[in-house]
């Protein structure tokens, strides 16, 4: 669990096959759980999720810099189903409207100027996403 | 050419605050803050502030004293090539235009403005280097380069304090619908146009960075993180390359444009150049 191979998995679904219905996204996009241990990496990694930019929570307090754009996260779990926080990291237009800054964790633009190097890709992979969700559900109200 | 510098005799406290501490530098009648209501039709703010406004009381001190900014070494560099003859024609800028703080008192809160012979708008790098090459018979300056930044940098420090002022009727009215355009287009991998980050959300932190409205009044600025001055253009390509697009060129026309529309943007904002930036 946690190692991120970079064999593709077969149960793995690409991001343009993605469902998401009445603002859920059900089965795991990978197939399997993810780790919440590797998802709060993701969670601050600049590189990667960079969620940090936008949103605190008391979890990752210790980091010197967090942005405060987006709510803090504390209690995220107990706000939002599984199938609800994977709508909102795979794409957050489809829950917040379209006019939300929140990126769309996975998905892919074409015709939008994308640098070369990200090109066809989304920021997360699947399993990023799946392991950003475990973390995520670690975050409940005490 | 002597550059003139000025330091505020006490800052202010509340600098941090809403409250505006002034100016070092003597500002125009009724132009007294860095904060001004928005007068153009169909302006999409009420309020326009100065990036200064967003920034923390160490920087915002760095920027008002003259003798602390590291910006005005590039002024300084500027007001000796002002005086360097230079080109077939042996001439100088101060050949022409004599005395800087007269003669280029407005120009730098007018650019972009209409040019007739090249049918496009030219903002205030390109008509230095027109200059160069027309008048002065020189070969124009690389972009970002030392001389071209340090030029640029004391033309518009002679128009410190003037209201920033741009033409947008007649020929202008297609470039500045463009650069309305391209500041409403999400662009990149995050998916992000400029108006998300400086419209929505201006004042709040993104990671360590203070979102400010996205002004061009201070440009060029002196940046820490740099150690150096930097364009306006380079500035737009930062923000481009942290939403992982692909930034159109420094220099280039839809730059030009977005330069047009963002200098729109603050109008009425007090020309602050050379300004201190994180
Ligand atoms: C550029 C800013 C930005 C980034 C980066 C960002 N978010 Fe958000 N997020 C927001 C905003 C703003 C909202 C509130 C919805 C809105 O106003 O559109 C939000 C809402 C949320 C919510 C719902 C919170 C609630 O209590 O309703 C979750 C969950 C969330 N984000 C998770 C994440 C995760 C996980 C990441 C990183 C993988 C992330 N966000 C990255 C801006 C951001
Ligand atoms: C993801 C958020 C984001 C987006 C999108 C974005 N910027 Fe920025 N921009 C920043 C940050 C952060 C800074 C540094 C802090 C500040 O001054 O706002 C900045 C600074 C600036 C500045 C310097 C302001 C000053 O006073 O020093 C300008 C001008 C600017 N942006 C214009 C633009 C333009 C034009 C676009 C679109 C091409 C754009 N930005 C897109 C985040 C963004
Ligand atoms: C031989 C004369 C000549 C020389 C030398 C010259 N210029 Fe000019 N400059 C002009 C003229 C004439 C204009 C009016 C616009 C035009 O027709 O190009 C002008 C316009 C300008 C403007 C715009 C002024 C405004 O109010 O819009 C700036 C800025 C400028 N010059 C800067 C410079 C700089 C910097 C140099 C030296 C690197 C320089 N010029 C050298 C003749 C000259």
């Amino acid at each position: 669990l946690g190692t991120v191979t970079a064999t593709a998995n077969a149960a793995t679904i690409e991001p343009q096959d993605v469902v998401i219905r009445d603002a859920e996204v059900e089965a795991s996009l990978t197939g399997s759980p993810g780790d919440p241990v590797e998802g709060s990496k993701w969670f601050k990694s600049r590189k990667l999720g960079n969620c940090l930019a936008c949103h605190g929570n008391r979890d990752q307090i210790g980091e010197p810099f967090h942005g405060d754009i987006g709510p803090p996260l504390d209690g995220v779990a107990d706000r939002y189903s599984e199938g609800e926080l994977r709508a909102i990291l795979v794409n957050a237009k489809s829950v917040f409207g379209p006019e939300t800054i929140m990126p769309g964790f996975y998905r892919v633009f074409d015709g939008q100027r994308v640098r070369e190097e990200f090109q066809g890709k989304p920021v997360l992979t699947a399993t990023q996403v799946e392991d950003v969700i475990a973390y995520l559900k670690t975050l409940k109200e005490e | 050419m002597m550059v003139k510098r000025t330091k505020i005799a006490v800052l202010s406290a509340a600098a941090a605050g809403l409250v505006m501490s002034g100016y070092a530098f003597a500002l125009p009648e009724g132009v007294d803050t860095v904060q001004v209501t928005a007068t153009a039709k169909d302006h999409p703010l009420d309020e326009i502030y100065s990036g200064w406004h967003f920034r923390t009381p160490e920087t915002q001190a760095l920027q008002q004293d003259d003798f602390e900014n590291p910006g005005f070494l590039w002024v300084e560099q500027g007001a000796e090539l002002w005086e360097t003859v230079d080109g077939s024609e042996q001439k100088s800028c101060a050949s022409c235009h004599e005395d800087a703080a007269d003669t280029m008192a407005t120009a730098g809160a007018q650019m972009p403005k209409w040019n007739e012979a090249l049918g496009k708008p030219v903002n205030l790098e390109q008509q230095i280097n027109l200059c160069r090459s027309e008048r002065m018979g020189a070969k124009p300056w690389k972009w970002e380069s030392s001389e071209l930044l340090s030029m640029t940098a004391f033309v518009r420090n002679q128009s410190r304090g003037t209201p920033v002022e741009v033409q947008i009727g007649g020929p202008m009215t297609p470039w500045f619908e463009k650069g309305k355009d391209l500041y409403n287009t999400r662009v990149g991998q995050l998916d992000l146009a400029c108006v998300n980050c400086h419209q929505g959300y201006y004042g709040q932190s993104i990671r360590a960075d203070r979102l400010s409205q996205g002004q061009s009044n201070g440009f060029p600025t002196y940046r820490l993180k740099w150690q150096k001055i930097g364009s306006l253009h380079r500035r737009f390509k930062g923000c481009m390359d942290q939403v992982r697009a692909e930034p159109y060129k420094v220099g280039s026309d839809e730059f030009l444009a977005l330069e047009l529309y963002v200098n729109w943007r603050g109008q009425g904002l007090p020309v602050e150049a050379p300004a201190v930036r994180q």
